[in-house]
């Protein structure tokens, strides 16, 4: 065995962060660890903010519960500010600094915001749970009509929570269909006839013009770019993130929308990154990627740990299947893979018109990716063929449906 | 050792079964099986892995 590291600073007190440091810990691989997060709270759980925080009767808990009893030193509500490669040293924004051996960079993502509105009380993304927590007082104070921007995972969740309170949703997408350059057209359509059906009024090709606060009236008067204007209780702006790096501006790191690192997960000597900030050649796919889910936060976070106390040439590649969910009304979305729009899409199992389904996503002779609908199994089937290497003929040949994958058919 | 799931945050995501067939199942009811309750200590491993991803925070070992 390696000799443990001698001092890991963590920078982000989130899932990939603490998933990092319970790996240094529990594999003996660093002597001291001090995680670092410019967040007040105490580590939390991000998919539940725009799921049960938002409808369940009593807010639930949200806390890692990695993070309890973890024997770290925490360094909560205060940043990173600058990194110096050179030194070893990460400067903090109290003025403090901190040297380190090894350092793991888990410092995520944040909510893209629309200018102009940042300083709105009823416009606001859905990142952190301040957020969640200021739209759920919003809800139970009694917001009767919510206006989504962006028909994302993030909108959609939002709109399917807010409807499940019985609020009014109207959830505008300035694109031809949901998701569409994620999941592609067909896939895109069938969201938004979901949401539709459970009584969103959902408007694609629509966009946000300008937002202005009315004070008086505690509403929201939205100009959209269709020309109408109409006014929301609460306004919440689902259009994407940005990776958080622009205090690494200068480091000497490699900085293009994440921070770059090698196949192992290495960003510079000692220094790796994981989760939603960290970009990476994924081996399995081939392409330099980033990947925005939960559990890759968690797999990514204890590779990186493992890596930073691996020397040089015995480190091996990180190279998952990206896997996630997303949780609207009573359906489960999941999708392993690296899909394209422009991928082919085969039914391989259920009812599109059930809404439970499974279907394939293929390009250059191999299956991309799976995605369903309420059938999760079907899922950890094909992610591990795909990790395999599944080819698209062999997937073909071995499944019994296999219909071309259209929604809206007649009859 | 005891695999203990709470069915009441227990959604299904079947991360676990991906990770440990052995003891985990989620079947086309879309309903977790735990195949056994007190799997051989080889499997712990996998076991904790799954503790470790499962979404909902739902599955906990009791030794
Ligand atoms: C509302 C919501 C719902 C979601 N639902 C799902 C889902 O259903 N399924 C799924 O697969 N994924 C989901 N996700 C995505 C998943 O939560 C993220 O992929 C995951 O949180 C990424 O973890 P991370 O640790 O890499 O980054 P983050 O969770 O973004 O954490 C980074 C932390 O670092 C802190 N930080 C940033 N800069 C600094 C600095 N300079 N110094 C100190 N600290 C810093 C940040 O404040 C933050 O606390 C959801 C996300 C959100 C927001």
């Amino acid at each position: 065995m390696n000799k443990p590291i001698r001092r890991v600073v963590v920078v982000g007190a989130s899932l990939a962060g603490v998933r990092a440091a319970e790996t240094l810990r529990a594999e003996e691989l660093a002597e001291e660890i001090v995680v670092v997060g410019d967040e007040p709270h105490q580590p939390y759980d991000r998919p539940p903010l725009s799921k049960d925080v938002l409808t369940a009767l009593e807010p639930p808990e949200v806390g890692l519960r990695n993070a309890q009893g973890l024997d770290v030193t925490w360094e909560l509500g205060v940043g990173a500010a600058s990194l110096e490669l050179a030194e070893q040293t990460v400067h903090l924004t109290d003025g403090r600094s901190l040297a380190y051996d090894g350092l793991v960079l888990a410092c995520g993502a944040r909510a893209r915001v629309l200018p102009g509105t940042e300083e709105m009380a009823r416009v606001s993304a859905l990142r952190t749970l301040d957020d969640a927590r200021s739209l759920r007082a919003a809800l139970v104070a009694g917001a009767e009509r919510v206006l989504v921007v962006g028909a994302g995972f993030i909108g959609a969740e939002v709109a399917a929570s807010c409807r499940s309170r019985g609020v009014e949703v109207v959830m505008v997408e300035p694109l031809e269909q949901p998701l569409v350059r994620v999941l592609g057209a067909a896939v895109g359509s069938l969201i938004a006839d979901l949401h539709r059906s459970n009584g969103v009024d959902v408007r694609l090709g629509v966009g946000v013009d300008s937002m202005a606060e009315d004070g008086v009236g505690g509403k929201v008067e939205v100009r959209f770019s269709d020309g109408t204007i109409e006014s929301f209780d609460h306004v919440v702006v689902g259009i994407g993130v940005v990776p958080n790096t622009g205090w690494l501006d200068g480091s000497g790191l490699t900085i293009d929308d994440g921070i770059v690192c090698d196949e192992t997960t290495l960003a510079a000597p000692g220094v790796v990154a994981a989760g939603d900030v960290a970009r990476w050649p994924n081996p399995l796919f081939g392409e330099l990627m980033r990947v925005e889910h939960w559990e890759h936060a968690l797999d990514m976070g204890a590779h990186a740990a493992r890596r930073l106390a691996t020397p040089d040439d015995q480190a091996g590649p990180y190279a998952p299947v990206p896997w996630f969910w997303s949780d609207q009304y009573d359906r489960k979305l999941q999708l392993a893979g690296r899909v394209l729009p422009t991928d082919e899409v085969v039914l391989v199992a259920g009812s599109v018109d059930d809404m439970r389904f499974c279907a394939l996503y293929g390009r250059d002779g191999k299956v991309s990716g799976v995605l369903a609908v309420n059938m999760p199994a079907k899922v950890v089937r094909y992610r591990k063929a795909i990790a395999d290497g599944l080819t698209w003929e062999q997937a073909m040949s071995e499944t019994e449906v296999k219909e071309p994958f259209v929604v809206g058919r007649q009859g | 050792m005891r695999v203990v799931v709470d069915f009441d945050l227990c959604e299904s995501n079947a991360v676990c079964m991906g990770i440990a067939p052995e003891v985990f199942e989620v079947r086309d009811d879309d309903f977790l099986y735990v195949l056994q309750e007190e799997p051989d200590e080889s499997l712990r491993p996998k076991i904790e892995e799954a503790v470790a991803r499962c979404p909902k925070q739902a599955i906990s070992i009791e030794d």
